[in-house]
């Protein structure tokens, strides 16, 4: 087990995901890249729901703006996606900052129901500003970033422009997990865990909890703007149900079918939920009614989620050798 | 300035669509209140209310008193199945994590979305109104529906009947008991479990009569259950999670920001709901009527 251990997992991921587009499939980049999107939009939601205990019921609230963002930017005033990408982010922060401000200062089921109203009115917004966003319509044809330098790559010169994207993704997604990987890791990453587990003491011991509470709501809006960005270059379009709160809960449900408690489980939830999606959709139109029940299932059967269970079954099959 | 008849019929529209929100979030309110889990499958019980009214007075026929039969069956059929499902699912997710309720409430939403369209049809379905109802009357220079009159009447004495009921009974004093201390309830050897049960019952009928009380007045389609869930959960949250005269307070604040929401920014009368529940939490996180949570 311990030679196992040893392996750089993450590492090994990110390589074999850089091949996908070697298989020649469209519609593999196609699926791989949306799975790349959505797992940072999910880890970066785990953030606030497993580290901290905030239950964000707006999450997509951060994503939509960072789409938004990046999308108007490239579309409209024609910026190149070296800085349209940032961009993403650091306005998703900037909201974030703005209504984390006063959700923080609630608790539990009204902290939830703040992040919710807000993540509608940005969606109200979105919906009805027209000369801007685009209002009902969405604002389709967002460009791709240039990618003409990667021909130039070994290996890459053969690919289309959505694998050329799907590597810049993949390269993104990964700076962006290790350095959300590196937060959580991090003194102040463990205080995170600290409120979780007690605000009260963490109160005790000289914490600024809501302080504490506002920063990491910054950076999980931050990521996910990041994730938005991305994620409407891929789509080839923004479209207001981004902002919906059904994007939201469907963010909520990766995360934990994957499991809050483990730092790449959401990733693994994005992963599971999209192919899941891609396989259910092709036979019957009643996707929802599956997902529904496999969340009814996840609920009273597997609570920790799928990595979640696979960790406690590794660890009843180690159990005899180490007595 | 415009004219006072146009403002009147405005204002009247408005507290019409305010008494169908009361039926629907006082029911959320009251589960809220008591079991402490928001509901997000109230929606659906609310159109699934409606799809039963429909399929009831299809049953019946052109029996003039069909829909009355129809709004009452619909109703019980909503609160047995809330009763079957509090019972034999929710009940094992009263010691979960708030998160894992809430998300079993939407994968009730999902489901019984799809199981709506499965049965119904994704088309839109109507149901006539009542004989004796049919008409209009001129009051100040507006028309009103004498179905809507009925509403208007209706909302007032379902209220004041749940108040009596919460009040001046003694379901009605354990039910205030549980809200405020369920343990202690229990252990003076009042039988909580079917208490929640009947609370449920008691919710989702109000939210299967709501539906079947709207019918008349709007067409039945796949995602009035997402619809309603929205503004109900608004409503309470205005009013105050749990607080009875709250949720009446919210439907009547909802029913005007919206009739004259209209008039002011045509374009963002959503916006100005969300808005007005986004200051309410911010200012009085327990809303307008209700008491504040001990953590």
């Amino acid at each position: 087990m311990s030679g196992l251990r040893r392996i750089p997992w993450a590492l090994v991921v990110v390589v074999a995901a850089l091949f996908v587009p070697a298989a020649g499939s469209r519609f593999y980049t196609f699926v791989a890249t949306d799975v790349a999107i959505l797992a940072l939009f999910a880890v970066s939601l785990n953030l606030l729901l497993g580290y901290t205990g905030l239950v964000s019921f707006g999450h997509a609230a951060y994503f939509g703006i960072g789409a938004y963002t990046t999308g108007i930017l490239m579309k409209k005033a024609g910026i190149p996606f070296l800085l349209a990408f940032p961009a993403a982010g650091v306005l998703a922060g900037l909201f974030a900052l703005v209504f984390g401000f006063f959700c923080v200062r609630l608790t539990k089921i009204y902290f939830a129901m703040l992040t919710l109203a807000f993540a509608q009115i940005v969606w109200a917004i979105c919906f009805k500003w027209n000369d801007v966003t685009g209002g009902e319509q969405g604002m389709p044809e967002i460009p791709y970033p240039d990618l003409a330098w990667m021909e130039r790559l070994p290996l890459a010169g053969q690919l289309r422009t959505s694998d050329h994207f799907y590597l810049l993704t993949v390269v993104l997604v990964a700076a962006c997990l290790w350095v959300l990987r590196r937060i959580v890791g991090s003194p102040f990453g463990r205080i995170l865990t600290t409120i979780r587990e007690n605000p009260e003491r963490a109160e005790f011991i000289g914490v600024n909890v809501r302080r504490f509470e506002l920063i990491a709501f910054v950076i999980a809006g931050a990521f996910a703007g990041l994730a938005g960005g991305l994620f409407g270059i891929f789509n080839r379009g923004v479209f207001p149900d981004f902002v919906y709160w059904s994007k939201s809960s469907e963010v909520l449900i990766m995360t934990i079918l994957g499991g809050i408690g483990y730092f790449y489980g959401p990733a693994v939830g994005a992963l599971v939920l999209l192919v899941l999606n891609q396989q259910i959709t092709s036979y019957t139109q009643y996707w929802p009614f599956i997902l529904g029940t496999i969340l009814i299932v996840l609920l009273f059967a597997f609570p920790s989620g799928i990595v979640g269970a696979l960790d406690a079954a590794a660890r009843r099959l180690a159990r005899p050798h180490r007595a | 300035m415009p004219d006072l008849a146009f403002l009147f019929g405005q204002s009247l529209s408005g507290l019409t669509a305010a008494m169908f929100l009361f039926l629907v979030a006082s029911g959320l309110s009251l589960i809220f209140g008591v079991l402490g889990v928001l509901n997000f499958a109230h929606g659906s019980f609310y159109m699934l209310g409606a799809y039963t009214a429909y399929q009831i007075v299809q049953w019946l026929g052109r029996d003039p008193a069909s829909f009355w039969w129809a709004a009452l069956g619909a109703a019980v059929s909503i609160a047995i199945l809330g009763g079957l499902i509090e019972r034999f699912l929710f009940r094992h997710l009263y010691g979960a994590d708030v998160l894992y309720q809430l998300l079993f409430t939407y994968a009730l939403v999902l489901i019984l979305s799809d199981a709506a369209k499965v049965l119904w049809g994704t088309g839109q379905l109507s149901v006539s109104r009542p004989p004796g109802l049919t008409g209009a009357f001129k009051l100040w220079g507006t028309f009103v529906p004498y179905y809507n009159l009925f509403v208007l009447l209706l909302g007032p004495a379902i209220a004041l009947l749940f108040w009596l009921l919460l009040t001046r009974t003694r379901s009605g004093r354990l039910i205030r008991a549980a809200a405020l201390d369920r343990e202690m309830l229990g252990a003076l050897g009042v039988n909580v479990d079917r208490l929640y049960t009947g609370v449920f019952v008691v919710g989702s009928f109000l939210a299967g009569l709501g539906g079947a009380l709207i019918a008349p007045v709007k067409a039945i389609v796949p995602g009035m259950d997402v619809e309603i869930i929205v503004e109900a959960f608004i409503v309470v949250v205005i009013g105050g999670l749990g607080s009875f005269w709250g949720t009446m307070l919210g439907a009547l604040v909802y029913g005007q920001v919206l009739a004259f929401g209209i008039l002011i920014f045509p374009r963002f009368s959503i916006f100005s709901v969300f808005a007005l529940m986004a200051v309410v939490l911010i200012l009085r996180p327990w809303g307008l009527l209700g008491r504040p949570l001990k953590s």
